[in-house]
């Protein structure tokens, strides 16, 4: 049974399947509407989330599905002490594919190890959500027509965040790509994918912590939250969330063609003056992310014969 | 110093010097109810010291565990005073509950029963890697 727990449980061509499957849903919705009829997606939300979740609900009704689920652990049995591997056994009994995202990484993996249906990670932890970069390669394709010769700066929080380790390990294998590491000493991208993607891809790479200065050479800027969940010690949260704020003034810094991607939510890392900006790109990201979600459903509910 | 060669047994030789008695453990040999021998820094030609474990019993034989913490060690099987297999060890690419994730956010530190796995990601520098969190094992 196939299930998509890493971005890199999806090849390349794969990816560029899903993409054009997703361009062809743009263009042609009508001809999606009744493609998951009958069919049921369980979204199993062991940690509240509010963009994705709506996002998996909203493109299994696209597809023409239902959807049940819960949206936090204490409405199911986890608050009883039931194990993970035995709530997907017991769904897979329910539904035809389950989302699930869970505040322990890993949990999808066993999830996906125990379900006799497809299991998508909607997000693990600090670890992996393979389904927010699916939305981010859209954005890029989308927006600049190709995957190769871009530079991309990611900025923020680089440590902790899961979807620039995602996006890089994704991009990595494409050609051409430069990446601009933006972000304060204490959240630096983790040696370990500098050394396993960066270094070992051949992929030049530089190090700053000077937003303004980068971003002349940016095709696209990503930037994060530092997330208030991932810190052990509330003051180091307070000094460094706000490293970096992208104002216009700063804008004015970056080639007219530069887009700016934020997986959201954003807390004040974006100044909502930027929103009108042609080049802000973020909310567009929340849309391309529901037709790469439908685009996916259909591929795991083919695969697996559902449909 | 000399012991009794075995009859029917294993024989783990060519074991590091030192890495003995952390194959005697994590082997858990100590619960076996047959004779066990462990020789620390015999003088070895290829290696200048040396250790050996000595089972005087046949029985399953964990090699990934073995090859995890020493891959340059050989496994000798012996069946009536006579070698009847000797096995090369090599790192395994996985490694079936012999390391537990030390990671406080991984699933398997909240789960029952569940299966813990790590991956070979690295094998020039031996560097093991949790299959939930990717979190890297310290040895």
């Amino acid at each position: 049974m196939r299930s998509i727990i890493d971005i890199l449980d999806l090849s390349v061509e794969e990816l560029d399947e899903l993409i054009q499957t997703a361009q062809d849903i743009i263009a042609h919705p009508d001809r999606y509407s009744g493609a998951c009829h009958g069919k049921k997606l369980a979204t199993l939300f062991f940690e509240p989330s509010t963009r994705t979740r709506l996002s998996f609900e909203a493109a299994m009704y696209e597809l023409g599905g239902n959807v049940l689920g819960f949206s936090e652990a204490q409405s199911s049995s986890a608050a009883k002490g039931e194990s993970v591997a035995d709530t997907v056994k017991t769904v897979s009994c329910y539904a035809d594919i389950i989302a699930m995202r869970h505040p322990k990484e890993g949990a999808p993996l066993v999830a996906s190890r125990a379900a006799s249906v497809p299991v998508i990670n909607a997000g693990d932890g600090g670890h992996n959500h393979p389904t927010q970069t699916l939305a981010d390669l859209l954005t890029i394709y989308r927006e600049k027509g190709t995957f190769e010769n871009l530079t991309i700066g990611v900025c923020g929080d680089l440590k902790f965040g899961r979807t620039v380790h995602s996006l890089i390990n994704a991009m990595s294998r494409y050609k051409g790509l430069k990446m601009v590491l933006i972000s304060p000493e204490e959240l630096k991208v983790p040696s370990y994918v500098k050394k396993d993607v960066l270094k070992k891809q051949g992929i030049p790479y530089v190090q700053t912590t000077d937003l303004e200065g980068a971003m002349p050479e940016l095709d696209v800027l990503y930037m994060t939250r530092v997330q208030r969940e991932r810190f052990f010690n509330e003051e180091d949260y307070l000094r460094l969330k706000d490293s970096y704020i992208l104002t216009p003034e700063k804008m004015k810094n970056a080639g007219k063609d530069m887009i700016v991607m934020h997986p959201l939510p954003r807390v004040n890392e974006i100044s909502v003056a930027i929103d009108d900006d042609p080049r802000a790109c973020y909310f567009k990201q929340v849309l391309n992310g529901k037709y790469m979600r439908m685009a996916l459903m259909l591929k795991l509910l083919k695969e697996a014969g559902r449909i | 110093m000399n012991i009794d060669s075995i009859q029917n047994g294993i024989v783990i030789d060519h074991i590091s010097a030192g890495n003995g008695m952390k194959l005697y453990e994590l082997l858990d040999l100590n619960s076996l109810d047959c004779s066990v021998a462990l020789l620390r820094n015999v003088s070895s030609s290829k290696l200048g010291r040396k250790d050996i474990i000595k089972i005087d019993k046949e029985f399953d034989l964990n090699l990934d565990l073995v090859g995890f913490v020493d891959p340059q060690a050989t496994v000798v099987m012996i069946k009536n005073g006579e070698i009847v297999e000797k096995k090369k060890l090599d790192l395994p690419k996985t490694l079936i509950n012999v390391l537990r994730c030390k990671n406080p956010r991984c699933i398997t530190t909240t789960e029952q029963e569940i299966v813990h796995e790590f991956r070979l990601t690295d094998r020039e520098n031996r560097i093991y890697r949790c299959a939930y969190c990717e979190t890297k094992a310290n040895l």
